[in-house]
């Protein structure tokens, strides 16, 4: 009769570092469709923050306009959060971060605000190299308005309706990699192992960093002959490794077999480790990464998994050497040093 | 592990904690759902036909349903079944028109039930309406049992025991009272097809080893035997100053009593620490909330007699030892011996079961205790046409367990009149069925509401302490009675998961609440897999559901245990895998025997 989602939780809940347990990271009860993929995304990133220990209120999330960007505010509801202009996003996170950097920017958007309407906008955050996390909840159509074909929807794909798409698919992925970012990562929103891990190490990740994750749209887009339905995306996916993300510096537990594991150290000290399963690829080779993308793209394959990673990047900040301070932390007495320092200075030019 | 068959009724039984806790299993979910929509007749019936004194026990369960609740383990309090029961009670309309109307036409077979207590009672409203001619005896003037005699009116009022004594009686039962069967072999000479014994425990313990209690004895009473007396009215005062010896409900009840009937300075005094005290807890609140102080940790050591006068009795103090295994020894502490004054002393220390009416040698086989060899399934003992029940067949235990065992003892009965195997046993009624109604709508209330345990109102103690007959408790009023009945989280309605229609979405697992579903690798070994879970399934009195593997080969596993039934699960899976379905169960009574 009524749809609330009751208070009571699990009495064994578990608290993290912070004493909160996983219910302070949740937010508003879901009014997508029951099902719908972007739900699994949002329980991934309430999973890796509560793992990350991450205080809410250190976190913005910010989101354009569609089913992807209504998700916000189904989780973290103690975080900050912008919910802008259809494919906007990327400027008001560009905007946000050189305001405050100290802030985790939480960017999630669709394949109709990042692939269509705010394309000119997406690419531009990539090469400016803007420190945030960039989901991309792709489910292949316009779900909101019924299902159209979005600009993500691979050639030959069939809709709901039985149209075939006959236009190239935009690879969101490539062209991260293309434009420049130094964090490419993709996967499926059913496969919950890979998705919280690389959502920790994107968060972990000192510049641009993009997740393109395949979710089923299931009212329009889970029928047969879809590319991205539940069945298909389980059939044809391909992941480059298997990932664990190791925060600070905690044993590594899972146990690899020898030789095929990658460890990348992180910057603040945090570890990825990656047991490869692509075969001639290399994590940290932009070539290698285009490579195995167009070798699955190829195979008819979707390829999961931390595709690129460069841990020696440099975001936005470093690039055009703001000060240390974040900018809206800045008061007057240090934006303007008062006369005598303008004197001084004026003397120089007599 | 293997997939849950959930087609076994007793799985979904299981899940339903109050109705699996019940002796009678009677479906309370059900009735509390009807009492929140008002039908307080349909609610009072589907208590009468498991458990045949829904006023009476409504008033005076041992409510072992309430320590069950699942609201217990995510809330702190369970709902307060037992209260509710009275609320149904004291507020239907005629039931009488409800329940089998005499006369029944006769089978031609004759029962005896021999003591007129909660189990024969249950005994004669099953076999009455199949037209057996029964005859009831009991050695006090009126029928109801230790109900009667050792529950004080100020607890259970007569009205209400009467009413329901009387439903049963009306349906043409034979009844002999005032009438003590003194020997079983005449009884048994009298050709009835079957006897019953609902004799129950009526011996209570003694002291008769304790200094001073022969020389006491005119002011040293057995709490029973006082409790009978005061009930029909052979006793109306006591001393000012009284001890209660004993830890358990019949102790509460005499001190209660003792207050009324001039008790001044009234003390319970128990040998066991105040914890481990045999009565329910609400029982020792309601002594002491009556200005009766509970003494634990003091074994009684002699009765003082004072110019040929009980003036009191001396204590020794323990303290509770534990060994290993968690047995308790009581060890004296070497303080000095403690006394207390009293005029009047009721020793409530247990009660035993007496058979001086029952020959040895009728092929009734007695075990070294004394108490007759009884099947516990069928009740039968080992004479062919002898059936024991209540707290004659086990020992004392309480009304519900009475009715239970009156229940499948008539079961058997019947069985051996149709001349059938009394092993094998009817199976219960079960149904399951679909509650969905639409999007967001089901056929129950599925929200859960946040309410903590509703307290049930009293009158004043000054008013409660005045007069022996007036009930303590008031009952809920109609609001009250619907929020508390609203704290239910309807157990009864299952989650069931179809296998094959799951996508694999997660969309369950996520919404869950209470994190009991996860989807993993099937593991054989079950305290592995319960580790595997999403919040490990520590609670190992509670079922896991394993499904059979899905499209990726995982299986889904849900932790019953702190499920709120809330049926979100339901609500957010695309492909209706999950269906809150209505399960209701009841025990096969002798009138459904086909």
């Amino acid at each position: 009769m009524t749809y609330i989602k009751p208070k009571f939780r699990h009495p064994n809940l578990t608290k993290n570092k912070l004493g909160y347990t996983i219910d302070y990271y949740e937010g508003a009860l879901s009014t997508l469709c029951a099902g719908c993929g972007h739900d699994s995304i949002s329980a991934a990133i309430i999973q890796a923050c509560y793992d990350l220990c991450i205080e809410p209120h250190r976190l913005a999330k910010l989101s354009g306009i569609g089913c992807s960007s209504k998700t916000p505010t189904y989780f973290l509801s103690n975080s900050h959060g912008f919910n802008s202009v259809h494919g906007r996003m990327p400027s008001v996170a560009t905007g946000a971060n050189l305001a405050n950097k100290d802030l985790i920017y939480f960017g999630v958007s669709g394949d109709g605000d990042s692939a269509s309407i705010g394309m000119g906008q997406f690419v531009h955050a990539v090469r400016r190299n803007v420190n945030m996390v960039y989901i991309v909840m792709n489910n292949g159509c316009y779900g909101l308005t019924k299902g159209q074909d979005s600009a993500t929807a691979d050639n030959g794909s069939i809709s709901k309706a039985g149209s075939l798409n006959q236009f190239e698919a935009i690879d969101m992925a490539a062209m991260a990699l293309e434009l420049g970012s130094d964090f490419v990562a993709q996967s499926f929103s059913g496969d919950k192992e890979q998705l919280v891990p690389l959502i920790k190490a994107a968060i972990n990740h000192k510049g641009f960093a993009l997740i393109n994750v395949i979710s089923p749209c299931v009212t329009f887009n889970n029928n047969v002959g879809s590319t991205k339905s539940y069945d298909y995306v389980r059939q044809h996916v391909e992941a480059t490794a298997t990932i664990d993300f190791v925060p600070e510096m905690k044993e590594i537990k899972t146990s690899y077999k020898e030789g095929s594991v990658k460890k990348i150290s992180m910057h603040d000290g945090s570890k990825i480790s990656l047991e490869k399963l692509a075969p001639n690829w290399n994590p940290q080779n932009r070539q290698s990464a285009l490579q195995a993308i167009h070798h699955a793209r190829e195979s008819g394959n979707i390829l999961t998994g931390l595709l690129y990673i460069n841990e020696d990047t440099i975001d936005l900040h470093r690039l055009i050497k703001t000060v240390e301070e974040p900018l809206n932390q800045l008061i007057e007495s240090h934006l303007c040093p008062g006369n005598k320092v303008l004197q001084s200075i004026n003397a120089e030019f007599y | 592990m293997k997939p849950t068959d959930i087609n076994n009724p007793e799985y979904f039984h299981k899940v339903v904690d109050c109705q699996y806790a019940c002796p009678s299993h009677t479906p309370v979910p059900q009735y509390i759902r009807l009492i929140a929509q008002g039908k307080y007749t349909e609610a009072y019936m589907v208590n009468w036909d498991s458990n045949v004194f829904p006023g009476v026990l409504g008033r005076t369960c041992d409510r072992p349903c309430e320590p069950a609740c699942r609201r217990g383990r995510v809330e702190e309090e369970p709902v307060a079944i037992c209260r509710l029961k009275r609320v149904a009670a004291d507020h239907k309309s005629e039931v009488k028109n409800l329940m089998p109307q005499g006369p029944f036409k006769p089978n031609g077979k004759k029962v005896a039930l021999v003591g007129a207590g909660p189990s024969s009672l249950t005994v004669a409203r099953d076999l009455a309406p199949l037209g057996y001619e029964i005859h009831l005896y009991d050695e006090q003037k009126l029928g109801g049992g230790f109900m009667r005699s050792q529950i004080p009116v100020f607890r259970l009022p007569e009205e209400v025991l009467n009413e329901e004594v009387n439903y049963i009686l009306e349906m043409g039962i034979h009844t002999h009272f005032n009438h003590y069967v003194k020997s079983l072999k005449d009884l048994l000479q009298k050709d009835y097809d079957a006897v019953f014994i609902g004799s129950g425990a009526p011996k209570g313990k003694d002291l008769t080893d304790l200094p001073g209690r022969q020389e006491g004895a005119s002011n040293i009473h057995i709490g029973i035997n006082w409790l009978v007396s005061v009930t029909f009215e052979h006793t109306h005062k006591i001393g000012k100053k009284v001890i209660v010896l004993g830890g358990g409900n019949t102790a509460m009840d005499c001190c209660r009593t003792a207050r009324r009937l001039g008790g001044e300075e009234v003390k319970v005094v128990v040998r066991s620490p105040y914890a481990e005290m045999k009565a329910s807890p609400w029982e020792k609140e309601d002594a002491q909330h009556e200005d009766i102080p509970i003494i634990d940790n003091h074994v009684p050591k002699s009765f003082v007699i004072k110019n040929g006068k009980l003036c009191g009795m001396t204590f020794e103090k323990v303290k509770p030892e534990y060994d290993l295994n968690g047995k308790r020894k009581l060890v004296p502490t070497g303080e000095a011996e403690v006394f207390i004054e009293a005029d009047d002393v009721l020793i409530a220390i247990g009660q035993e079961n007496s058979f001086p009416w029952i020959e040895r040698d009728l092929g009734i086989e007695f075990n070294s205790w004394g108490m007759p060899v009884v099947n516990e399934t069928t009740f039968a003992s080992t004479h062919p046409k002898v059936f024991f029940g209540g707290d004659a067949a086990f020992g004392p235990k309480n009304i519900i367990t009475a009715v239970a065992h009156g229940h499948q003892a008539a079961v058997s009965m019947h069985l051996m009149c149709l001349e059938r195997d009394i092993h094998e046993r009817p199976s219960p009624y079960v149904n399951l069925h679909s509650m969905k109604m639409g999007i967001h709508e089901w056929a129950y209330d599925s929200h859960v509401v946040l309410d903590q345990r509703y307290v049930v109102p009293q009158v004043t103690k000054q008013v409660a302490l005045s007069s022996l007959k007036t009930e303590v408790e008031l009952g809920f009023s109609l609001p009250v009675g619907y929020k508390e009945a609203e704290r239910c989280l309807n157990c009864d309605i299952q989650t069931v998961f179809f296998y094959d229609k799951c996508i694999e979405c997660d969309a369950c697992v996520d919404i869950c609440p209470t994190s009991c579903i996860t989807f993993t690798e099937n593991h054989e070994d079950e305290s592995i897999l319960r580790k595997m879970l999403k919040v490990p399934a520590e609670n190992t009195e509670q079922s896991l559901y394993v499904s059979e593997p899905v499209k990726t080969q995982r299986v889904m596993v849900k932790d019953e245990d702190v499920c709120l039934h809330c049926g979100l699960c339901a609500e957010r899976c695309p492909t209706s895998a999950w269906d809150m379905q209505q399960f209701f169960y009841n025990v096969t009574k002798a009138p459904k025997i086909k």
